[in-house]
């Protein structure tokens, strides 16, 4: 959408020049409502929220690659866990003394710490961790198959299968991995003690800083030339290669950043819960967390932002009072979404100018269209 | 002691799980090539097959009860996919990602539904005394391998439904109509064939084909809500090795996931074995991305 095209009001000072769209106030005005989050709702509240924006990270990733790449990823879970699996590693190590193992190991029989754990001692090593490897990860994995043509469903089973590869192979190393109930109860990070208000505030802020950044990156690349030829693929990737390019390639970043932000969100989601499990990875997460997407659509971030919030909390809602009722409706989410609102709620928002309602609602929100 | 009793055993074993992945794939592989379509539901009709081989046997508990359920299961489940297809399918078929999505949706409701109804451990379908047995190679080489006959009865159930299929492909003028659909589905439209009665038609067959896997799949354990996830994964990336819209292909590529996984199996453990499948399936697509048999390319159908 080009800010240019619509009636704004100019700005003074040092920002002169630079048009401040409704758009653009409307988007403001959420960030410092959410900033200002902590004094607004309670401690309950406020860790819900930081654990779905940090969903929403992953989320936006999921646009980038599915929506404007047209690569549907059924994986995402697998990033997310590499992610929260590397930050939680750290945390056990750096709550143990010298030579001393991680409970479950001990548990486990275990009488050293496996040579994949031991860097991770290092926080450094953790936080580079949580974005090296499921970038590194998901670079391999994608250009090894989109290297040969091989995408559209093709790729979406065999994303699959490597969630439940993944989710399968940490159950099953219980000794190295906590098995089952995952990596969990955690004191402090990098010298923060996790149990106090003024963490779980600065927690928060750091997650919708890099919600705020990522959102802002990732449009200016959907504007980008990268971004163009991204949707190009996407519509017709023969027509592409015909004009000379090579679309692999813009495959391969688009995956690999969709699995850094993965990656990012997992750590995250992981400092707020206190835990990282195999249930949060395999199968049946990782294509939960492609219908959040859908359901915000898949060609907005800001769409993917309220789709997120919007399907947690339903669950969260739903979930507790009646178990066996999510389960149906998220099922007919699924169904209805898909077949009768493509676009998701973004693309209602979209539609909506066509009834005189709707145009004055969207004219309220979007600001008068030249 | 030698290895070879336990090499053949996993051998055998290779085989008996490579008949369960064909006729858990046979469907999938079928509306893929004419429709390019994945139906996530797919694993749910393999799981149907299972209950209604338990509904059965309640009814015809005697020895041939289970025979009676075959029919049952592979009718309940083409039933169920022609209302899957007509309702949900149909109106999807230009967004092969989208019908993913929706059709894992109807999975997720069909699972619940079934854990509501028959509750979320399971039923058991015992296998009537004439299949109840094994047999034991007392001397030679071989001594010790054991081979129970329900698997030898999957087995001999996979060639069945195989041979009856390549019959109805060759032979028959519905046959002759679906090889037609797939050639060229522009083509065949044009020259009169109603290529939707062909995509309804196979589809069902298809699910049939998934539900008649589920009352051999009731033979080996209890019939869970998600028995059917267990097995529809493989089925998918024998999709994905197989090419497409090919019974050769499918049957090839179920037979290398089944021996791969059974062989793995006796120097790792399973999680294990499910890891080293899959960077096989992404080796293997290496050197050939058009899958086992390729009737058309991939590379150019978009």
């Amino acid at each position: 959408m080009d800010m240019s095209m619509r009636k704004g009001t100019p700005l003074s000072g040092p920002l002169a020049g630079v048009t401040l769209g409704r758009p653009m106030a409307l988007s403001l005005a959420v960030v410092a409502l959410a900033a200002l989050a902590p004094w607004l709702v309670s401690a309950y509240e406020l860790n819900l929220l930081a654990r779905f924006l940090a969903m929403a990270l992953l989320a936006m990733g999921l646009v980038l690659v599915w929506g404007q790449g047209g690569v549907l990823s059924l994986g995402q879970g697998v990033f997310f866990g590499l992610g929260g699996y590397a930050i939680a590693m750290h945390m056990k190590l750096a709550a143990l003394g010298d030579g001393d193992l991680p409970d479950f190991m001990v548990w486990s029989g275990l009488d050293a710490l496996p040579w994949w754990w031991v860097p991770f001692k290092s926080p450094l090593v953790a936080i580079l961790g949580v974005v090296l490897v499921p970038g590194v990860v998901a670079a391999l994995f994608s250009w090894a198959v989109f290297r040969r043509r091989v995408g559209g469903v093709y790729f979406a089973l065999i994303t699959q299968a490597l969630a439940l590869a993944f989710a399968t192979l940490l159950i099953s190393q219980q000794p190295s991995t906590g098995g089952f109930n995952g990596l969990t109860d955690f004191q402090t990070v990098m010298g923060v003690d996790l149990g106090t208000p003024a963490a779980a505030h600065g927690l928060y802020w750091l997650t919708l800083a890099l919600v705020v950044g990522v959102f802002v990156a990732l449009r200016a690349l959907m504007t980008s030339r990268y971004g163009t030829l991204l949707r190009a693929i996407r519509d017709g990737e023969n027509r592409i290669r015909f004009l000379g390019y090579d679309p692999t390639p813009f495959k391969v970043v688009a995956f690999t950043i969709g699995a850094v932000l993965a990656g990012l969100a997992g750590a995250l989601f992981t400092l707020h819960a206190g835990v990282v499990s195999p249930a949060l990875v395999g199968v049946v997460p990782s294509i939960e967390m492609v219908i959040w997407v859908a359901v915000g659509g898949r060609n907005s971030l800001a769409g993917a932002i309220a789709g997120t919030l919007a399907v947690n909390l339903a669950k969260d809602g739903v979930s507790s009072a009646f178990p066996d009722l999510w389960l149906y409706a998220l099922g007919l989410v699924f169904v209805l979404v898909v077949t009768l609102l493509p676009g998701g709620l973004a693309g209602l928002v979209a539609d909506a100018g066509g009834t005189t309602w709707g145009r004055r609602l969207k004219t309220l929100i979007m600001g008068e269209a030249k | 002691m030698s290895e070879w009793p336990l090499i053949a055993g996993q051998v055998f074993n290779g085989f008996s799980v490579a008949s369960l992945y064909v006729l858990a794939a046979l469907g999938l592989a079928l509306s893929f090539g004419l429709m390019r379509v994945i139906n996530m539901a797919h694993g749910e009709m393999l799981m149907l097959g299972g209950y209604l081989a338990y509904l059965t046997l309640q009814v015809v508990p005697g020895p041939l009860g289970i025979l009676a359920a075959m029919p049952v299961a592979f009718l309940g489940a083409a039933t169920v996919g022609a209302v899957l297809e007509t309702t949900l399918i149909k109106r999807l078929s230009a967004r092969p990602l989208d019908t993913l999505l929706a059709t894992w949706g109807v999975s997720l409701i069909l699972q619940q539904a079934a854990r509501n109804i028959f509750g979320a451990i399971g039923v058991d379908v015992r296998a009537p005394e004439w299949l109840n047995h094994a047999y034991t190679v007392s001397s030679g080489q071989f001594a010790g391998l054991t081979i129970p006959a329900t698997r030898l009865f999957i087995l001999a159930v996979a060639f069945a439904v195989m041979g009856a299929l390549s019959l109805l492909l060759a032979r028959t003028r519905i046959g002759l109509l679906v090889r037609a659909v797939n050639q060229d589905r522009g083509m065949a439209a044009a020259a009169g064939i109603n290529v939707r009665a062909v995509d309804l038609s196979v589809f069902c067959l298809g699910t049939g084909i998934a539900g008649l896997a589920g009352v051999v799949l009731a033979l080996l354990g209890p019939v869970t809500p998600n028995v059917g996830q267990s097995y529809v994964v493989p089925a998918f990336l024998v999709v994905v090795l197989g090419g497409l819209g090919s019974l050769k292909g499918t049957a090839i590529a179920s037979l290398i996931v089944g021996l791969f996984s059974a062989l793995v199996q006796i120097l790792v453990d399973v999680s294990l074995a499910q890891v080293l499948l899959l960077l096989f399936v992404i080796g293997f697509i290496q050197f050939r991305p058009q899958g086992v048999v390729a009737v058309r390319s991939r590379a150019l159908d978009a």
